[in-house]
């Protein structure tokens, strides 16, 4: 059958499963976007920015465990992009995005809406595809899925002439089969080092698993509790490995690193082994290299070859699906309960109970955990996805909802690319329409690509974007108190009232600024048929605690000094999951409270801060 | 630290050295020297890379230079029996009174002149990088006026390296997972 190449491309498409596309037109892809017309199966979803595209991409893979497809023009269009592809690398995202270049004949002339879009993509795609014949599109196209969702998943970009796409050629989908002689999506490590490892597990007193990505995207979290459960070993999740073992599961200790649990921390510190599965020891998960533990023999399960000894020497090393190696380790390894390493894990949880959820000051502020917290009570018996931005907002998101399913955490880890919330929820919306989808994003990032709005308004879909407004860069500012000396270089940030934007999109708008009245916020919002903008006006100079400076050791974190807890925030004992006492061991007598360090004054800007009127405050 | 040869088959497609030249570029890994040209299978290139790599660094090395979907095979030849070449032209100036010192050099190093006019000589040596290093240290007194070097070049010694290789032809359309033979990665530690 003759096609254009640009039909080509919507005929690959379908054949992939295809059913949504992320997009904007341009001149260099034109063609593909007329042969679209033909194609009515294809959803084309028309954002307001190509960042969004690929965000969107990004969302909907994550969600659906599907490729992503985003479009865009020659470019301009495409370097747009060049956020949200380096955003999906660093989260192994399947994403698919196809780009119109100029025509063949013009390519190194500097030609109108020209760039070298491989050669600025290279490093942060898995692979890409310069396509300057029509012949060539569907086996690009072809390999391009077939590259994105096997091994490590990644972002694959395909790069097509504008002539590629007007002439024709003859489809042929079977002779268009991947042909990749130098591609080896998957390994499969020898017996001996299966053998190995099980030693290691068997024999160690003090085991702990890090549960990454990896578990998410191979649909492993029957496979790693049940290790959990027969080897009596605790879980400790990386910030993508949230939803991958239950939050509510007696072995889930909560998350690692950065601003994980100080018992956790400690944990990895105390450890004498560590298997890690589908995690890859990024600094904001080890802090200090030279300190991190020490004391710990590693195993390290991994798809991908390069991540192994890449941060963390290990001990064994194995490559390849996980599922595959722990149906090989399983039955190698011994039951075991390990009831002392529970208990002085348990200790050290009691140790550190007083949650910094609990230590907030009553003020009559309202603090961004209890927003969290409190979404995540009102919504909890809803099949919901949570989309985050990136900084405090999103450390507390980690903290203070609690994940019971794999996908339904979609941040941006990697990369920690601000604006990525709103437009990957769009695309997590399209992916699971029947799930509840909230975006969490602060009013820094929020500003980056709220214009997307007008997609979910256009499309008729409904996001509920919480707005973590605290009128600073959160993140950064609390860098800048820490390190810097209070000075909030670039920090405190205006925006519009978010309100009357909801309503200029023509979306619903909320404001709450109290804690008793985020119960009803919630319910209204669910109440809207589409999506809705709340303005969360929390305290504006917030902390999130714990905190391991970056560079320094795993342990050694700062914590919230105490402070007078109470009213709306004080009896708060019900915000635990009741897990938390549900330990597999019987539980040991939780410690009086110690808060790990001298209890230091008050913070004076905390102290003197007065309470805020609703609105107009700045 | 020291120096690892590698041996990367290529798939002789356009814009492959700029992928294993960014790749090293990107991950930070120091290249000695690189080099790359045709093998005797068409569409097949072959690179030798020279790295400055401790054993676990040359490794990690191996496995990214896989990782790359153009990337056919890896062989890492410093610890077999191998042979390393390099060729480099020295333009050398003379004078009636070393002209004659010069060439006696260049028939210690094993070395032909190439080109003649009354003020230089161009020689062509050819031998490990060391050899031509050296070469290079000998003549500079006479005043080098020019020198290029092609980087190195290497090939495993004897029969079973090349008994032992999968095929570099590969197999047709994938679908489901490779059968590789991954025998080249020893990531196991
Ligand atoms: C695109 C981008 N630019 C800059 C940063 C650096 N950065 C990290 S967190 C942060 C502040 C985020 O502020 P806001 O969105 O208001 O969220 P908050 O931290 O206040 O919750 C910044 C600027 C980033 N991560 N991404």
């Amino acid at each position: 059958m003759k096609l254009t190449g640009a039909e080509i491309i919507w005929e690959c498409l379908l054949r992939e499963g295809v059913e949504v596309v992320f997009g904007y037109p341009g001149g260099a892809i034109l063609p593909a976007y007329d042969a679209m017309t033909k194609y009515p199966k294809i959803h084309h979803v028309l954002v307001r920015h190509e960042q969004g595209a690929t965000h969107m991409a990004d969302g909907y893979a994550r969600a659906s465990g599907k490729v992503g497809v985003a479009i865009a023009t020659s470019g301009p269009g495409a370097t747009n992009m060049v956020t949200g592809i380096a955003t999906a690398m660093m989260d192994s995202s399947p994403i698919v995005c196809i780009t119109g270049q100029v025509g063949s004949k013009a390519i190194g002339t500097d030609a109108f809406q020209e760039t070298d879009v491989t050669g600025v993509t290279l490093p942060i795609t898995k692979h890409n595809y310069l396509v300057t014949k029509p012949g060539e599109i569907a086996r690009a196209i072809r390999e391009a899925f077939y590259i994105a969702k096997s091994g490590r998943p990644g972002p694959v970009l395909v790069d097509i002439t504008k002539d590629a796409q007007q002439l024709s050629a003859e489809f042929d989908w079977e002779g268009a089969a991947p042909r990749l002689p130098g591609y080896r999506p998957s390994y499969h490590a020898p017996a001996s080092e299966y053998a190995r490892a099980a030693e290691l597990i068997n024999a160690a007193k003090r085991p702990l698993i890090l549960a990454g990505q990896g578990i998410i995207k191979s649909g492993t979290t029957d496979a790693v509790l049940q290790l959990a459960r027969v080897a009596g070993i605790p879980i400790s999740t990386t910030l993508l490995g949230i939803g991958a073992i239950p939050a509510s599961s007696p072995h889930n200790l909560g998350m690692m690193g950065m601003h994980g649990e100080a018992w956790v921390n400690q944990a990895i510190q105390q450890a004498d082994l560590l298997i890690a599965l589908g995690m890859r020891f990024d600094d904001r998960v080890t802090g200090n290299l030279k300190t991190y533990a020490l004391n710990a023999k590693k195993i390290h399960v991994d798809i991908d070859p390069t991540e192994i000894n890449k941060n963390v020497p290990v001990d064994v090393a194995l490559i390849g699906d996980l599922g595959e190696v722990l149906a090989q380790i399983q039955p190698q390894v011994k039951p075991a309960e390990r009831a002392e390493w529970w208990d002085l894990i348990k200790a050290q949880r009691g140790d550190a109970a007083v949650r910094d959820i609990q230590s907030l000051p009553d003020n009559g502020h309202l603090y961004a955990a209890h927003v969290i917290n409190d979404i995540w009570r009102f919504t909890r018996d809803r099949d919901t996805i949570v989309v985050t931005d990136v900084g405090q907002h999103q450390m507390w998101e980690a903290q203070y909802y609690r994940h019971e399913k794999p996908r339904s955490l979609i941040t941006s880890g990697g990369l920690g690319t601000m604006g990525f919330a709103l437009p990957a929820a769009i695309g997590a919306k399209f992916a699971c329409p029947d799930k509840d989808v909230w975006v969490v994003v602060g009013d820094g990032g929020f500003q980056m690509t709220m214009p997307e709005l007008a997609t979910a308004e256009q499309e008729k879909i409904k996001v509920n974007v919480a707005v973590i407004n605290n009128a600073f860069l959160g993140m950064v500012r609390q860098w800048q108190e820490f390190f810097y000396d209070k000075r909030y270089a670039a920090t405190p940030m205006t925006g519009p009232d978010f309100v009357k934007l909801a309503e200029a999109f023509r979306l619903k708008g909320l404001r709450c600024d109290r804690r008793s009245a985020v119960k009803s916020t919630v319910e209204k919002t669910l109440a809207e048929p589409g999506t809705v903008v709340i303005d969360f006006v929390v305290e504006k100079e917030d902390t999130v605690f714990p905190m391991v400076p970056a560079g320094a050791d795993l342990d050694k974190m700062i914590r919230r000094p105490k402070q007078d807890v109470l009213a709306e925030s004080g009896n708060d004992k019900d915000w635990e999951m009741p897990a938390a006492q549900g330990a597999p061991v019987a539980p040991v007598a939780a410690k009086p409270a110690r808060n790990g360090r001298a209890r230091p004054a008050p913070k004076p800007a905390r102290a003197a801060a007065p309470r805020r009127a609703k609105a107009g405050r700045r | 630290m020291a120096k690892h040869t590698l041996i990367a088959y290529v798939e002789d497609v356009p814009g492959v050295l700029n992928r294993v030249a960014s790749l090293f570029r990107r991950r930070n890994f120091n290249i000695d020297s690189l080099t790359v040209g045709r093998t005797e299978q068409a569409g097949v290139s072959r690179l030798t890379v020279v790295v400055d790599a401790t054993e676990a660094g040359a490794r990690i090395v191996e496995a990214n230079l896989y990782k790359l979907v153009n990337v056919l095979r890896v062989d890492d030849l410093t610890h077999k029996a191998s042979l390393m070449r390099e060729l480099a032209l020295v333009k050398v100036k003379v004078t009636p009174a070393t002209r004659s010192q010069v060439l006696q050099l260049v028939e210690v190093f094993r070395a032909r002149v190439v080109d003649v006019d009354e003020q230089t000589l161009v020689i062509e040596v050819t031998g490990t990088p060391e050899k031509i290093v050296k070469c290079e240290l000998v003549m500079r007194p006479y005043g080098i006026v020019e020198i290029v070097r092609t980087g190195a070049v290497a090939m495993a010694r004897g029969h079973e390296l090349l008994s032992s290789a999968p095929p570099l032809v590969p197999t047709e359309n994938v679908t489901g997972d490779h059968a590789h033979d991954t025998s080249g990665i020893s990531m196991s530690v």
